[in-house]
């Protein structure tokens, strides 16, 4: 896990993005309850790291990213694509240790596409 | 039978319905059609039209036919019944199958002095050119005839600025619709629109004094000094060719055809108004089109015959209501009459008062669509509310007809519906009901209504209400959050939907700065960073240029911007320059630059005032008749940084050639000699449409006041990302309601949407300035919070004529485009 910053740096409701010291980009967000989610920034459909950027909201109660570019929405939670069965972010763990925010990859969470 | 000939005489209305019901039902007929005319078929029901500022070719009915020749400018002079050939001036044309579809000609009484310069008739494009170059300049107008086609030839000596007076030989005007008490009414409103009218009078003599006419009169001393005249007397069938051709025509004109439309030669057809159908010449486009269905019918192996006409009319002029159905007097009538509102309603029943039979309407037309459609069934409602108020619900059998220009029947309609219409224009799509005149699409709209069709305006699972209801809640309740809003009016946390929606209205409303602490949560990623979010990431650069004026000093300034931050440049279509591939932590600094050297945002992210073209006007064209490029100015600094349910884009041209395109916009202005017109509701873009006139000739003043009152009405009530032309054609009352609204002030809201424009106009502060400013809003500028410093590592470029674009982008041109949203079904 890799500290990226402090909790109170993000913006309630609106994501950003973290480079790993892998190379990989996470977009983490945080909601207004509090809950935070991590998932690949990459957006599946034009290839381009702005999923940090989209609108955050929900879909029948599950909380949800749609990407910026062409409005595909995504489940926060399992990173799959609502639009589209095929396609899926890859989903990060994320925890809050003494105010910061860690991220890394999980195995185990990963969303089955 | 391969290569069968066939020759249409007459390419107007109804020739044109044929060749397009032909192409469809048998195209193996080769065809050739002889056109009088230099142009192709055009609306000619519109043609009024053309006064209102829709040009010839808006009016034009031509169509790609397969197989079919169309010889424009070559009329037929003679018809050889035995040898089965049309001669023209051109050649002879041999045909297996003859349509005549010649239609009529302007009856123009024996009057002398008729043949004067001056004296107009009013039946093609032609004719209203010529009565527009003869109005220039002059002063007052007659025209001979107060039937529908005289009003409508009035009106439009009225909007060509003419003193207008009509001469009427009946006592009463539209006297082939209109009883006494019903045509005394219509005169009380034709009056009240600044047009003098005369009846019982008819003309005697024109001569000509001093480059004016005078026209001389039946009554004693009365004449009329004016400087043109127009007939508008009636028609008569242009029956010439055939009569001399040795085809039976009837006493009155017209040739004489049977129900299947066939002439008394048997390879001879004739269809529209040049037919007599068992002795009776239909002046209206209806029948003409049900005779072209039957004619290709027939020459397609069917047997269609004349089913009967509606003759029902609607005056489509004058924002005077108008109507007559069915039939004018019979066993039963009942009145209705309200000298105060000008109102005149009458029913014509059967004897039990069970049937409706026909009728008239004035003053209030509401009804007609409904009452139409029921002539021969049962009376579709009660009585007094069907002459009184206009506000009816009735139930029509299934097969009472609703469009009777296109023969479609209410059963026809619940069918599409059934199959799953679900919108007027689906509707238009299947059954072709409504796409004529268009006076039933208020049924349309009832029926959509009954056959169970909601049409949601929610916007989307997290508001039950519509754009324009949540408008009214946060302009009522002052209500300034998304938070607040959602948790008193609605659920969830939201989403890309209405995020966006909510934060605009906040923004229309005045809220302070897009990006100011929740409010910067809502917004859509262009409206986030403010700058356009390229297919890779980056973004764009697009500077306010207002009205597309720009200093040589400024000019360098983007040069050298775009220069030292590597950015690809380009001319827009808008009349500014964008400057594309900024990263995003480098828009802060490339704006600072900017914003020192006296640029600002130019919006370009944002539902939001785009540009407001311009052309260069007085200040250099020879042709300028206003200064253009300084109302262009104004407009732009006026309306700058106001945000809508959709973007807003404008222009201003110097004179009526129209080089900065302004009918393409939502609303466009154009000088003219005393001021300005202003059009709106104008459209580029997925579906083109020509802005409508809403005011002529207005000073600069009120031009700005009536756009302001626009504006704000639109922003008001507009759902979310409709453009101003789809809203000016869902208000119910179209473009004369609207003028009602912000120019008559019908509903006494004006002095509240001239202060809401205040309020913007008050408030207005560049954003970008803002964000510079604000340390806070700054930190937002990087690509990612855990390396401020770091470019995104994935985004590269390569060179390209001589600029950078996105890595790959030269192979990936053969890609799908990339989808820019959805064209709205309509
Ligand atoms: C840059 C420009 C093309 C150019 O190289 O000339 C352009 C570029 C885009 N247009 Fe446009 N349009 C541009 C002039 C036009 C015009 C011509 C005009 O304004 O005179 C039209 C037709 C006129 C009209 O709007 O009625 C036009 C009709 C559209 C439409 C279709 C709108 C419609 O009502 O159907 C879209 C899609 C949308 O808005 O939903 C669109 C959307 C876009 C977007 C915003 C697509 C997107 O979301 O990425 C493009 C992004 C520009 C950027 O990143 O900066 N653009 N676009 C022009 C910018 C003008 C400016 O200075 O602001
Ligand atoms: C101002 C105005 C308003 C109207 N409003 C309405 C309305 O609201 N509702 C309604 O139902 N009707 C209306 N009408 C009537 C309607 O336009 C006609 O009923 C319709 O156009 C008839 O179609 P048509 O094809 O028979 O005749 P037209 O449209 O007149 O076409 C006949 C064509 O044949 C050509 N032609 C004639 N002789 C020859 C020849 N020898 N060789 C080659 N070509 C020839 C003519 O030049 C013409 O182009 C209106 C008419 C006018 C003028
Ligand atoms: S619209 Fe008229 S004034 Fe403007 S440039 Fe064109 S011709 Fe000149
Ligand atoms: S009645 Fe004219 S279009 Fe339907």
């Amino acid at each position: 896990m890799e500290a990226i910053c402090a909790f109170d740096k993000l913006i309630p409701g609106r994501g950003a993005a973290a480079l790993l010291k892998d190379g990989t980009q996470v977009a983490v967000f945080r909601l207004a309850d509090g809950g935070l989610f991590a998932l690949s920034n990459r957006d599946p459909f034009s290839g381009a790291c702005v999923m940090s950027r989209g609108i955050v909201g929900d879909r029948g109660g599950e909380p949800t990213v749609a990407s910026p570019l062409l409005k595909q929405v995504f489940s926060l939670k399992t990173g799959r694509c609502l639009d589209d069965e095929s396609v899926a972010l890859e989903v990060f763990a994320v925890e809050v240790v003494d105010g910061e925010v860690r991220v890394g990859a999980t195995a185990d969470v990963k969303a089955s596409a | 039978m391969s290569n069968k000939r066939l020759v249409v005489v007459g390419d107007g209305m109804v020739g044109r319905r044929f060749l397009e019901a032909i192409v469809e039902r048998d195209p193996s007929w080769q065809v050739t059609v002889l056109a009088e005319e230099p142009r192709p078929a055009y609306d000619r029901v519109r043609l009024s039209a053309f006064f209102d500022g829709v040009s010839a070719d808006e009016l034009s009915l031509a169509s790609e036919l397969p197989g079919v020749d169309v010889r424009l400018g070559e009329p037929a002079l003679a018809v050889d019944l035995e040898a089965r050939t049309v001669t023209t001036g051109q050649g002879a044309y041999e045909y297996d199958k003859l349509v005549l579809a010649t239609g009529s000609v302007p009856f123009v009484p024996p009057v002398e002095g008729a043949g004067l310069d001056g004296v107009f008739v009013y039946r093609t494009l032609e004719d209203l050119e010529s009565i527009k170059e003869r109005a220039a300049g002059r002063s007052h107008g007659v025209v001979i005839g107060g039937g529908l086609l005289g009003l409508e030839a009035a009106n439009a000596l009225r909007l060509l600025g003419l003193e207008t007076q009509i001469v009427e030989f009946a006592p009463w005007l539209m006297a082939r619709q209109l009883d006494e008490a019903g045509g005394g009414v219509l005169k009380q409103h034709i009056e009240k629109l600044d047009i003098d009218v005369a009846c019982s009078t008819g003309a005697t003599k024109i001569l000509e004094a001093d480059g004016r006419l005078l026209m001389e009169t039946n009554q004693d001393g009365v004449a009329f000094e004016t400087d043109l005249i127009i007939f508008a007397a009636g028609v008569r069938p242009a029956d010439a060719l055939a009569r001399e051709a040795g085809l039976e025509v009837g006493e009155r004109g017209g040739v004489i055809v049977d129900t299947a439309c066939q002439t008394s030669h048997p390879d001879v057809f004739a269809i529209g108004e040049v037919a007599a159908m068992e002795g009776i010449c239909y002046g209206l486009v209806a029948p003409g089109y049900s005779m072209a269905e039957i004619v290709a019918d027939r020459l397609a192996g069917g047997e269609a015959t004349f089913p009967g006409a509606d003759l029902s009319t609607k005056l489509k002029l004058l924002g005077v209501d108008v109507a007559q159905f069915g039939a004018m007097d019979g066993p039963l009538a009942t009145t209705y009459l309200d000298p105060v509102e000008g109102v005149y309603a009458k029913l014509v029943l059967s004897d039990d008062a069970q049937t409706l039979l026909g009728g008239m309407l004035v003053g209030n037309a509401e009804p007609y669509p409904l009452l139409r459609a029921s002539v021969g069934s049962k009376v579709p409602a009660q009585l007094a509310d069907l002459l009184s108020s206009g506000e009816v619900e009735g139930a029509l059998p299934d097969g009472a007809q609703v469009c009777s220009c296109n023969a479609v029947t209410k059963g026809e309609i619940m069918g599409a519906i059934h199959d799953g219409c679900h919108d007027v224009g689906e509707i238009k799509g299947c059954t072709k009901a409504g796409t004529s005149c268009g006076s039933c699409v208020p049924m349309l709209k009832q029926l959509l209504a009954e056959g169970g069709v909601e049409v949601s305006k929610s916007i989307c699972e997290h508001f039950s209400q519509s754009r324009a209801e949540l408008f009214d809640i946060v302009k009522v309740t002052g209500i300034t959050t998304f938070s607040e809003l959602i948790g008193r009016y609605g659920s969830g946390l939201g989403c890309d939907l209405c995020k966006p929606a909510v934060a605009s209205i906040l923004a229309s409303l005045s809220n302070g700065h897009i990006l100011d602490g929740e409010q910067a949560t809502l917004q859509d990623t262009n409206d986030h960073f403010l700058a356009n979010m390229q297919r890779n990431g980056t973004y764009s650069v697009v500077p306010r240029i207002p009205g597309g004026e720009i200093t040589p000093d400024k000019l360098i300034v983007i040069g050298e911007v775009a220069r030292d931050f590597g950015l690809y440049t380009k001319i827009t279509g808008g009349q500014r320059i964008d400057m594309f591939g900024a990263r995003v932590e480098d828009l802060p600094k490339i704006w600072r630059r900017l914003v020192d050297a006296g640029f600002e945002s130019g919006h370009a992210y944002g539902k939001a005032l785009r540009t407001v073209k311009s052309c260069v006007g007085t200040d250099w064209c020879r042709y300028g008749v206003q200064d253009s490029v300084k109302m262009a100015i104004d407009l732009e600094l006026r309306y700058r940084g106001l945000r809508s349910p959709h973007k807003l884009k404008s222009a201003v041209s110097g004179c009526a050639r129209e080089c900065a395109e302004a009918r393409g916009k939502d609303f466009g202005v154009i000088a003219t000699e005393d001021g300005w017109n202003l059009y709106v509701g104008g459209n580029g873009g997925f579906t083109p449409r020509h802005a409508d006139l809403l005011v002529s000739d207005v000073d600069s003043e009120t031009l700005v006041r009536t756009i302001d009152r626009f504006l704000m009405f639109y922003i008001s009530t507009a759902d979310r990302l409709q453009r101003t032309s789809k809203w000016v054609e869902a208000l119910d009352g179209g473009i004369d309601y609207l003028r009602e609204v912000i120019v008559d002030d019908k509903l006494g809201i004006c002095a509240e949407l001239d202060a809401l424009m205040t309020k913007h106009v008050e408030n207005y502060a560049d954003e970008w300035k803002g964000v510079l400013d604000d340390p806070e809003k700054l930190q937002r500028f990087v690509s990612f919070v855990n390396a401020p410093e770091t470019p995104d590592p994935s985004i590269e470029f390569e060179t390209v004529r001589g600029q950078q674009f996105p890595a790959g982008s030269t192979e990936r041109s053969h890609i799908q485009p990339v989808l820019l949203g959805t064209p709205e079904r309509k």
